[in-house]
């Protein structure tokens, strides 16, 4: 793990470094503070934020008035500031929520009027010619179409809001697995389960799917989180191209998902899914063979011409939701600062839009924190992340020979499938929050997620590895401490 | 930028890429460049240090190393120039190609492309593996690459997925470096490796082959833990009864190679549906003219010589177009499709006037058949077969002379 001195005392610490609390960190490093975050996995994002579709939502299927609607809409305007000065990948490429028979009309006009109510700008229902000029051979009898909804890459967000608070001085803290919070006059003291204990003025609440867990901890018991299953699917970026824009169902009212969709990702490839299916444990990311083929079934029909060889991997996200299976539907986010335990800010059943909503979210968590805390502006914060360059392959080849030319690093091609170039992986590798995994390192350079899906490049990851982590390959991870990829060499097993 | 011109450019110094280089050169050609990825020379057959291969083509069973090594030395007394840890990025169906190496980005423009880019392994994403995706699930291919390549263990106890050649050859790897084969399991009724890597590897080590069989779900949140498994019916459903845990912590896959066409695609090469590669006319030449296919990226072959022969025809072919030889054929040509029992047969398009080398692969195992190319009812060729198997390519040669008047013929079981 990275080899960070850790102050004990914090102004304000936040629990779990999804993509809400990632944005919370960076918006409070603007200030001078001294923040904390405690992420109980190797690295940030790696749940909800990371397995979702990640989808900038326009803000048409909340409800007027509340939370959800609010920061979702506020987010949305937000987003493609944050993600240039961050210099994350984002698209507003539009969504068509498609009714298939005449019935569902009515339930578009509902979606308009809320949408028009929430602030959602030139939402539009259109008819199927309308449709098939933003996506040709697509079928139905009406659409509502929604410019302002994009996509961005979701963990990539989080990595870039992390990194960009650390840099500007927030401590991100791997591995540090939040058991106890003690309250008292003087703030929290806050102790995890690798025996470090912190103490701080402010606590948030950003833990997600175990946000009710972290309330339990200072006997707020009202909350309680039931995770929510969604698989998906992810297809070959031979299709790339051939979705213009974002396409839905019209949701059903009780709900709780927004129904199997097409989503592009920013990097080309098109993901099909989620599917809707409460689990017991908030760990549980299995896929299941009955969904897998209702989702290539459904897939099928949404893009004719698609094969098998097409899906080239499938993974599952949970949504951290307050309502309970034999009810479904939705709740409302849960943004409050307690009364009943002073300085804790409490986050509780963000789920969807709880990506479009986190740079507003960090802006009202940072309003509540100005209550308490005198916040006074860094001189010094910047808010870009300087060493960024795209991704090589989607540079001009003029540009591609300069860089050779500057760096041999950029020549050396690890991932045939993507054309994922040495110099991305060390970048990737040698990442400031000191992350280690072999799944953090497909995170931040895509190395991996072709469709050979490492067959090709693993090995010769694993020769890059040895020169950046030493030898001793039984020390290599793939996306958690007990998650070994290799038990040693290969004599060692006979001598053992 | 300036454009580099070539006259043959050859993707892929494995057997395939060595083999047709060396072909053209012996053909007369004087300027072929081979542009190569890894490292070394001979591709695949570097991790491959087991032996059986080359009992075709040099009478001798020698190790994958030893039959590369073979035609590397050929390449000593030629003028053929090698560029190695250079990946070709793009490929137009103007035959432009873009490769980085560390040394640099260019662009080179050749008269004739050989395609020889091999194959690459289906993965657990490909194959919907459902359950949890836990680190300890690899290809055998890769496997062998940690094993054999880089000294690596990988794990002790080992569950193999497929009975692909590669997978039956890592089952007594696996076996000879101290690891616990518990068992592979075949989703079809027969197995789809070699029938002599059935007994060298999995008979002569007591390691059982379960046929009718596959993964229902994986466990395991971070490390692999163990695996659901249970026969399946005829339609591969599983059948509920016969489900059973086994723990292991590494599950093998060995279910199928897709020839490595991202690059043909660029180009414009018409891909077929069944062998995944291109579909080519007996000059081995494909849908984009001047650009040609041999090896793995063409079908997938289950022995090296048989790559080596037939890229050696690629070869001669590329030099012909490249001195401005017409290859294409269009008019009277004959059609060549599968009939009863054969699942592919290639070359696609003959013209008769050559005699030519038909490669097929049978649908299921049968014993003691005819493979008879013939149009209608008219036998053109016929070749008793005493053991044939989906695993097995079979090669027939057939005489221009059979072939006078015929315009679309067929390969079938009889």
């Amino acid at each position: 793990m990275q080899k960070i001195t850790t102050p004990a005392k914090y102004d304000v610490l936040i629990i779990g470094a999804g993509v809400v609390g990632s944005a919370i960190a960076r918006e409070l490093s603007k200030f001078n503070l001294r923040i904390g975050v405690l992420e109980k996995n190797i690295d940030v994002g790696l749940e909800c934020s990371s397995r979702n579709s990640g989808v900038i939502h326009s803000g048409i299927h909340y409800k007027p008035g509340t939370l959800r609607a609010r920061v979702d809409v506020e987010g949305n305007s937000l987003m493609a500031h944050l993600c240039d000065e961050l210099k994350v990948k984002y698209k507003y490429c539009g969504k068509l929520t498609v009714a298939q028979k005449k019935h569902e009309i009515p339930e578009l006009q509902e979606l308009y009027d809320q949408g028009c109510k929430n602030g959602v700008k030139n939402l539009k229902i259109i008819n199927l010619a309308e449709m098939q000029k933003i996506q040709p051979g697509i079928q139905g009898t009406a659409a509502l179409h929604s410019p302002t909804t994009g996509i961005v890459n979701p963990y990539a967000l989080t990595i870039a809001l992390a990194e960009n608070a650390q840099a500007n001085g927030a401590n991100i803290l791997l591995d540090h697995n939040v058991c106890g919070i003690k309250h008292d006059k003087n703030g929290f003291k806050v102790k995890c389960t690798n025996d470090t204990e912190l103490s701080s003025k402010l606590l948030v609440n950003s833990a997600g799917l175990f946000s009710d867990k972290i309330c339990r901890m200072l006997d707020i018991e009202e909350y309680k989180i039931y995770p929510c299953r969604g698989e998906y699917y992810v297809l070959d970026k031979r299709l790339e191209g051939s979705l213009k824009t974002l396409i839905y169902p019209v949701p059903g009212h009780d709900a709780s998902g927004l129904g199997i969709h097409l989503t592009n990702t920013v990097d080309g490839n098109i993901l099909i899914g989620p599917s809707n299916e409460y689990v017991n444990k908030c760990n549980n990311y299995d896929t299941t063979e009955k969904i897998m083929e209702q989702l290539r079934k459904e897939g099928r029909e949404l893009l004719p011409g698609l094969s098998m060889a097409d899906f080239i991997r499938s993974f599952s996200g949970l949504r951290p939701k307050q309502t309970p299976p034999e009810k479904g539907g939705f709740k409302d986010f849960v943004i409050e600062k307690r009364q009943d335990v002073p300085g804790f800010i409490n986050l509780v059943g963000i789920e969807s839009p709880g990506l479009t909503s986190a740079p507003a979210i960090a802006h009202m968590v940072r309003d509540f924190v100005a209550e308490d805390l005198h916040l006074e502006r860094k001189n010094e914060f910047n808010g870009t992340r300087p060493d960024f360059s795209s991704h090589f392959n989607e540079l001009s080849i003029d540009k591609k020979i300069a860089l050779v030319a500057e760096n041999p690093d950029y020549g050396e091609i690890v991932c045939r499938c993507e054309h994922i170039t040495k110099k991305e992986v060390l970048d990737a590798i040698r990442n400031p929050l000191g992350a280690r995994s072999i799944v953090s390192l497909k995170y931040r350079a895509r190395i991996m997620m072709g469709r050979c899906q490492g067959g090709f490049c693993l090995p010769r990851l694993t020769h890059i590895l040895e020169t950046e982590y030493g030898k001793d390959v039984s020390n290599y991870i793939y996306n958690g401490l007990e998650g070994y990829l290799f038990t040693g060499r290969v004599r060692d097993t006979i001598n053992n | 930028m300036k454009t580099e011109k070539r006259s043959i450019v050859v993707i892929g110094a494995g057997p395939a890429g060595l083999a047709a280089a060396i072909a053209a050169y012996n053909a007369g050609a004087e300027d072929i460049l081979i542009l190569e990825r890894d490292t070394r020379l001979g591709g695949i057959l570097n991790q491959c240090i087991h032996d059986g291969f080359g009992l075709h083509y040099f009478n001798e069973a020698l190790s994958g190393p030893e039959y590369a090594q073979r035609f590397i030395d050929k390449l000593r007394d030629t003028s053929i120039e090698i560029r190695s840890d250079s990946m070709v990025l793009s490929l137009t169906s103007e035959r432009v190609l873009e490769v980085s190496s560390s040394s640099g980005y260019s662009r080179i423009e050749a008269k004739s492309v050989i395609l020889a880019m091999g194959c690459r392994e289906r993965t657990a994403g490909a194959i919907s593996l459902p359950g949890s995706r836990p680190a300890g699930i690899y290809t055998a291919g890769a496997a062998q690459n940690f094993v054999n390549m880089q000294n690596i263990m990988i794990g002790k106890r080992i569950v193999i997925l497929g009975s692909g050649d590669i997978g039956l050859i890592m089952a007594r790897r696996m076996t000879l470096e101290g690891a616990k084969v518990e068992e592979v399991l075949e989703i079809m009724p027969y197995s789809s490796g070699l029938p002599r890597n059935i007994q060298q590897c999995l008979n002569d080590y007591d390691i059982p082959l379960h046929l009718n069989t596959t993964v229902l779900q994986v466990h395991g949140r971070e490390r692999l833990e163990g695996l659901t498994l249970a026969k399946v019916d005829e339609k591969h459903h599983p059948i509920e009864s016969t489900k059973r845990y086994i723990q292991c912590d590494t599950l093998l896959l060995s279910v199928g190679l897709i020839p490595e066409n991202e690059l043909s695609r660029q180009a414009n090469v018409n891909l077929h549906p069944i062998t995944g590669g291109a579909y080519v006319n007996e000059n081995l030449m494909t849908s984009t003219e001047g650009i040609f296919a041999c090896g793995n990226v063409l079908h997938v072959h289950d022995l090296v010589d048989h790559v080596s022969e037939e890229s050696e025809l690629a070869g001669q072919s590329a030099v012909k177009y490249a001195a401005g030889k017409e290859l294409k054929i269009d008019k009277e040509m004959i059609k060549l499709t599968p009939g009863n029992g054969v699942r592919y047969c290639l070359p696609h398009q003959i013209s008769g006037k050559n005699d030519v080398i038909i490669s097929l692969r049978v649908k299921e195992p049968n014993r003691n058949r005819h493979i008879l190319i013939h149009e209608n009812n008219h036998n053109i060729a016929k070749e008793k077969i005493v053991r044939l198997h989906p695993a097995e390519m079979l090669r027939i040669n057939v005489k221009a002379s059979n072939l006078k008047s015929c315009r679309e013929i067929k390969v079938s079981i009889a």
